[in-house]
């Protein structure tokens, strides 16, 4: 079973969004992680980048394969966990504490879902 | 619609990740995931269903030169228990597929090949034999299991008594009995790592599978899948059907030399072999020097010149860096010479380095 914060955003592409005083922290789920397998390489923007709801802003790459993640805003990187660079494998061991980017500036934003909606995307597709 | 191996429930109730795989529903990884995997395998021991494999038995009296005909290799002098590589050509050299030759009698061979080429295989061997040889797909009835690891032949010593275990590399005992299953064991594998292949019958795979399991377990033994099985055969180097060798690819382009025996008199492929010469493009290993992970059909560069294009690629759990094999013209294959591969837009530092890239300790 895959854990999910109740406080926290998701969007339906398994990213999950903290949103504090217009600072919008993105990560990936623990489902997310779990089906990716060992991360071994995390690609990401740097400071200053603009990233776009719905579009590609990091690859992430596990021993089998590499998949996008996507940013569920748009807005510009204020911050980037540089230490995911070196150990890409803490996504798989503490995936809510192992942020990606954190985004201000938003000016358009994804359908946010609440824990509740996105434990029902999550039962979907392991059914 | 994708077939199961007798192994399949086990899979499941093992925690196995079940995906499609050349025609078959097998575990790409158990819950301990590809790393854990990998590095049991290097250090203790794994288990692996591998019952997807192809097996063709060649008997008869003409089947030795019937094997010669097909076969790059040359299967003349090969006593009996011994198991030998091989590579199946097409009539313009390029590589139908890669197999081993088990010869358990002058006149009875067990062939065993890449389960996504089976049907072909069996098709262009079957078009080919030499008059007097049967051969017969036996797949359909054979298990595999493969047991890999430094600790291999102390799980087997406490199931075996050491007569009945091959001690040779590439040998094989064929009519071994463990708790009355009959097995046929090799000392065989596709990690790099000491290790075995035991084959039995669909029956009896289940519970052999959960009687090494349990033997196992004091020394590290854990259940690996298909994730853990291609990067330890890539941090190896040994070749993968589809990825370093295809129709399209000869196997002295793949560096299989050791394999392909151009002063036998005949076989399929073996005139436009000779006549090409000195292989034009050759596999060489990478090492990935910028930040990234390089994988398989991607574009290999030196000075902004197109060279190549990668055949494999990961990030190699026991070596802890990412490696890929590439196809390069053969002008360009001095070790060091520092390239860029193109991954998915993006240029990657890499350099070329000689293969294999993990040899296992004496």
């Amino acid at each position: 079973m895959s854990i999910i914060p109740a406080e926290l955003k998701y969007s339906k592409s398994h990213e999950w969004i903290k949103e504090e005083d217009g600072v919008f922290t993105i990560g990936l789920t623990d489902y997310a992680q779990s089906a990716l397998g060992d991360i071994v390489f995390i690609n990401l923007p740097e400071e200053g980048d603009g990233v776009t709801a719905g579009e590609s802003f990091s690859d992430v790459e596990s021993v089998k394969a590499v998949s996008d993640v996507f940013s569920p805003v748009t807005g510009t990187v204020t911050a980037v966990n540089e230490a995911l660079l070196d150990d890409p494998a803490q996504v798989n061991e503490a995936p809510y504490d192992a942020w990606l980017i954190k985004v201000s500036e938003v000016s358009d934003s994804e359908e946010l879902l609440d824990a509740e909606a996105y434990e029902a995307v999550v039962a979907a597709e392991e059914a | 619609m994708e077939r199961k191996t007798p192994l399949y429930d086990t899979h499941v109730a093992e925690g196995g990740k079940i995906v499609p795989f050349a025609g078959y529903l097998l575990p790409v990884q158990y819950g301990t995931g590809v790393i854990k995997e990998h590095m049991a395998v290097r250090q203790q021991a794994g288990l692996f269903d591998v019952s997807h494999m192809g097996e063709v038995l060649f008997t008869g009296p003409t089947a030795l030169a019937s094997l010669n005909h097909l076969l790059t290799n040359d299967y003349t002098n090969m006593p009996v228990n011994k198991v030998r590589y091989g590579v199946m050509c097409n009539a313009q050299g390029g590589t139908i597929d890669d197999l081993v030759v088990y010869k358990f009698g002058e006149e009875s061979y067990l062939v065993v090949v890449n389960a996504s080429n089976r049907e072909k295989d069996y098709a262009h061997m079957a078009a080919n034999v030499l008059e007097g040889t049967k051969c017969e797909d036996i797949s359909d009835s054979v298990a595999q299991l493969a047991l890999q690891g430094p600790k291999a032949p102390a799980i087997l010593k406490k199931l075996l008594p050491e007569d009945q275990i091959p001690k040779g590399y590439y040998t094989a005992l064929p009519n071994v009995e463990i708790q009355g299953m009959k097995c046929m064991i090799s000392r065989t594998g596709y990690t790099g790592e000491l290790g075995y292949e035991i084959y039995t019958s669909n029956e009896d795979a289940p519970k052999l599978w959960k009687l090494l399991r349990e033997t196992g377990e004091e020394f590290g033994l854990i259940p690996c899948g298909l994730g853990a099985r291609d990067t330890l055969r890539l941090e190896a180097a040994m070749p993968l059907y589809g990825h370093e060798m295809d129709e399209t690819i000869t196997p002295l382009e793949a560096g299989l030399d050791f394999g392909v025996k151009l002063n036998k008199e005949e076989f399929i492929g073996r005139e436009p072999l000779v006549a090409a010469g000195a292989p034009k493009r050759v596999r060489i290993g990478l090492e990935v020097t910028g930040r990234g992970i390089i994988r398989e059909h991607q574009d290999v560069f030196l000075k902004g010149e197109k060279i190549g294009v990668t055949t494999s690629g990961t990030h190699c759990p026991y070596l802890g860096k990412a490696i890929a094999m590439a196809l390069v013209g053969a002008e360009y294959t001095a070790e060091g010479t520092e390239l860029e591969v193109e991954v998915r837009g993006r240029k990657v530092a890499a350099k070329i380095v000689p293969l294999p890239f993990y040899t296992r300790g004496k």
